[in-house]
């Protein structure tokens, strides 16, 4: 009984995810963008602007510019998140793609460097006052859901161990339709239903700014203006105003 | 508001030192509101409509649907506080609210309350709020402590522009019916007028005959400055400040000798005789447009081949990178050259062909600083590679100057300050506003005169000029050491067949040599 209700929900939060996920993409992507607002100096070709972009992405080259302790803690927490997700196909995939089993290492040290870092960007949030007055309760409680997740995780591994093998069992089985049994060991429902929660909020948060900065034309516009003629609903002209 | 010699101490310091947080300290610094009037000929209702805020609310709800830019800014911010220090006007008064992330909050929480789910269900988890009249109020004071200077995005790892949201914020509440008086007034003039002080054809043509006969007087060159004049190859439209004001009209009179030792044909037009477009300061795309048209018809109707725009902050960013969406495509004009052109691409181009020829020693009493302004600095260009905007204006101060002593780096080029008057804010009313928002900008002026004996900032827009002299007397410099870059240019400008250029003088000038450009002779110059 108890088994099915996570199986239901299991894809419940998937479509919710992916289906969140698709209609704020659509969202964005069918908004306009009236004018050129690339924020210069930038990139004349659009080649440049996709490598600011990816730059942006990958090396959050702005916040470095801006803040070092915030580029430092943020960086790695998302690096590690990276690794850590990427880490976590091993319980999905079968066979195990080379790729995943070698990061396995880097992977477990992953959780605890992420973990940190939020610790990090957390008493920021608290201890710097103009970080302190912006921040609302949303923003703690993500730090919280995130630092729960990571820690339940870590207490998997190290506390008290969870039957990975069945685990596994259980994704392979939502995803070949044949349902297996999900281990009901507190420390797992806990790190599962706190992800659970993450990926509900995610497409409606702040959190979509890993989808948003993407779309942010301030970075990907390149800056031709004067090469490339820009149309947009904007131009198009009512009455020329006689004075 | 503090007294004058508070001011003055306030000038030294690290320019970009975080003060301590005072909430509130400026919240009762806000614009008059619009008249009647002044709203209806943008239109847009006499007063506060009834049922405002079902109207503002249906009005940003249009904006989220015609600006992706709003709609990602508003979702995206993840309140990491990497900008809460990058703002002027944070920097200079503590106040919380101008910190970039708090001012976009105090649209965002409406955008939360009304426009998602989160918000609508559990308002006070996500910082979501009503829009109340205390609200409104908010939104009329921090939206007009925001220059639109897009430091801040600069700074964001999203690029998050919080003039974006200003542009957004004082439209809704121009739609409602709550617009600022300063720039709807002018914003008006120039549809009645055909520029923002309201300078009629026939006083205009006063003026430039007045300023040719000064020039012809000093140098025994007869200069033109012609106005309306069909047939023309260029048609210069310059911000009207430069018309009358101080150092404006010094740097007019610099495009004037530059484009006489071009030799091409140019003019002005009294249709157009504005750059500036406030109509992107409130953030009205059909009042930006409708100005924009302005400058397109006048070059059409004169029959130029070339569209050059005099120093103005804002009114490049709107030639550069708006103009040809808004009123283009502009393919009546000459593709060989840019469209449209700044007049200092136009200036670097002929010193880099060596057409102009230089007396620098004509300005040897000014040591001089640049002032990149915002607009021109992060949100436009000039030439052909990205930073060209910051060269090029270098380039010909210091082809025209022997002393140039940049400012710190950190307040400089894209990271420059604004001024801390444009965006709309440049009336008496915000002069605290005005006042502390230009306290880093201060700072960095006072560190380069102490260490370099700086007199003298140059700066291409309008806005900063006459920002900068009013404010400069207040943190204790002159008000004259606020310099145009075209007056430096027309300060040591040697006209050809002029009475000052005699010949022994370019004889003894190996001076040319370290300036960057080769100060040959314009052909004709005559050859001794
Ligand atoms: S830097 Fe950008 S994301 Fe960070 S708080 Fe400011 S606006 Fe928000
Ligand atoms: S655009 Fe400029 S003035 Fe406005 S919030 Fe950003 S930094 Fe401040
Ligand atoms: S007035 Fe000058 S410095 Fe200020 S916003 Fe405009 S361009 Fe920038």
């Amino acid at each position: 009984m108890a088994n099915e209700a996570f199986v239901v929900l299991a894809y419940a939060v998937a479509l919710i995810f992916a289906g969140g996920l698709a209609y704020r993409v659509w969202q964005y992507a069918t908004t306009p963008v009236p004018l050129k607002i690339p924020t210069t100096p930038a990139p004349v070709t659009r080649a440049g602007a996709a490598a600011r972009m990816l730059r942006e992405v990958a090396l959050f080259e702005s916040l470095f510019r801006s803040n070092k302790w915030t580029w430092l803690f943020g960086w790695v927490f998302h690096v590690s998140l990276a690794l850590v997700v990427l880490r976590h196909l091993r319980y999905v995939l079968e066979p195990v793609p080379l790729l995943v089993q070698l990061i396995q290492p880097l992977g477990v040290l992953a959780g605890f460097t992420m973990v940190g870092a939020l610790l990090a960007l957390w008493a920021r949030r608290l201890l710097v006052p103009r970080v302190r007055v912006i921040s609302g309760p949303s923003d703690h409680l993500m730090l919280a859901l995130l630092v729960a997740i990571g820690a339940s995780g870590l207490a998997m591994t190290y506390v008290a161990r969870t039957d990975i093998v069945a685990v596994k069992a259980f994704w392979l089985g939502l995803v070949h339709v044949d349902w297996q049994p999900l281990p009901t060991d507190p420390a797992l429902l806990v790190h599962l239903g706190l992800v659970a929660v993450l990926a509900l909020i995610f497409p409606f948060s702040k959190l979509l700014h890993g989808v948003g900065v993407w779309f942010s034309p301030s970075r990907n516009q390149a800056d031709d203006a004067r090469e490339r003629r820009h149309t947009s609903p904007a131009g198009l002209a009512p009455a020329v105003r006689e004075g | 508001m503090a007294g004058d010699d508070n001011i003055i101490d306030r000038a030294n310091g690290d320019p970009l030192e975080c003060p301590a947080l005072a909430p509130g300290v400026m919240a009762s610094s806000k614009p008059y509101v619009a008249a009647p009037a002044h709203q209806e000929a943008l239109g847009f209702p006499g007063q506060l409509v009834e049922g405002w805020q079902e109207k503002a609310i249906a009005r940003l709800g249009e904006l989220l649907e015609s600006s992706r830019a709003l709609r990602v800014y508003l979702d995206s911010c993840v309140k990491c506080g990497a900008c809460t220090d990058k703002c002027q006007f944070f920097l200079g008064s503590g106040d919380p609210n101008n910190m970039p992330v708090a001012r976009q909050d105090l649209l965002r929480k409406v955008y939360r309350r009304y426009f998602t789910l989160a918000g609508k269900l559990t308002p006070s988890l996500v910082g979501a709020e009503d829009l109340t009249e205390q609200v409104l109020e908010e939104w009329f004071s921090y939206f007009h402590q925001c220059s639109q200077c897009r430091r801040c995005s600069l700074f964001c790892p999203y690029g998050i522009d919080t003039a974006e949201i200003s542009m957004a914020a004082r439209d809704i509440m121009d739609t409602i019916g709550k617009g600022q008086k300063y720039s709807n007034e002018i914003i008006g003039k120039v549809f009645k007028i055909g520029n923002n002080l309201g300078l009629p054809p026939k006083a205009l043509k006063a003026t430039l005959q007045g300023l040719e006969e000064e020039i012809e007087e000093e140098t025994g060159v007869a200069v033109r400055l012609p106005l309306d004049e069909p047939g023309a190859e260029i048609l210069l439209v310059t911000p009207s400040a430069d018309f009358f004001a101080s150092p404006h009209m010094e740097g007019l009179i610099g495009y004037a000798k530059v484009l006489h030792e071009s030799g091409i044909s140019w003019t002005f037009s009294s249709h157009a005789s504005e750059a500036a477009n406030f109509g992107m300061f409130i953030g009205s795309t059909d009042n930006m447009r409708n100005v924009a048209l302005r400058i397109r018809k006048a070059a059409e109707d004169l029959g130029v081949k070339r569209l050059v725009f005099g120093e103005c902050g804002h009114a490049w960013r709107v030639a550069y990178n708006f103009l040809d969406t808004l009123a283009g495509p502009f393919d009546f004009l000459d593709p060989k050259y840019p469209r449209p052109q700044h007049i200092c691409e136009f200036t670097w181009d002929l010193i880099k062909a060596g057409r102009l020829t230089f007396d620098k020693s004509k300005n040897d009493q000014i040591r001089l600083t640049f002032h990149d302004s915002c607009n021109v600095a992060r949100a436009s260009r000039m030439g052909d590679e990205p930073g060209g905007q910051f060269e090029i204006p270098r380039a010909i101060l210091r082809a025209t100057c022997n002393h140039f002593y940049d400012m710190a780096p950190e307040t400089i080029r894209e990271s420059t300050l604004c001024c801390g008057g444009g965006g709309g804010l440049l009336t008496d009313e915000l002069m605290d506003v005005r006042i502390k928002g230009a306290q880093p900008r201060m700072r960095a002026l006072r560190a380069v005169a102490d260490e370099h004996g700086v007199t003298h900032m140059a700066a291409i827009c309008a806005i900063c000029k006459a920002q900068f002299s009013k404010i400069l007397p207040k943190y204790g410099f002159d008000m004259e050491a606020i310099v145009s870059v075209h007056q430096m240019v027309s300060n040591a400008i040697v006209l050809s067949g002029s009475r000052t250029g005699d010949a022994s003088d370019e004889d003894d000038a190996p001076d040319g040599e370290h300036d960057g450009g080769p100060a040959a002779q314009k052909e004709g110059s005559g050859d001794e």
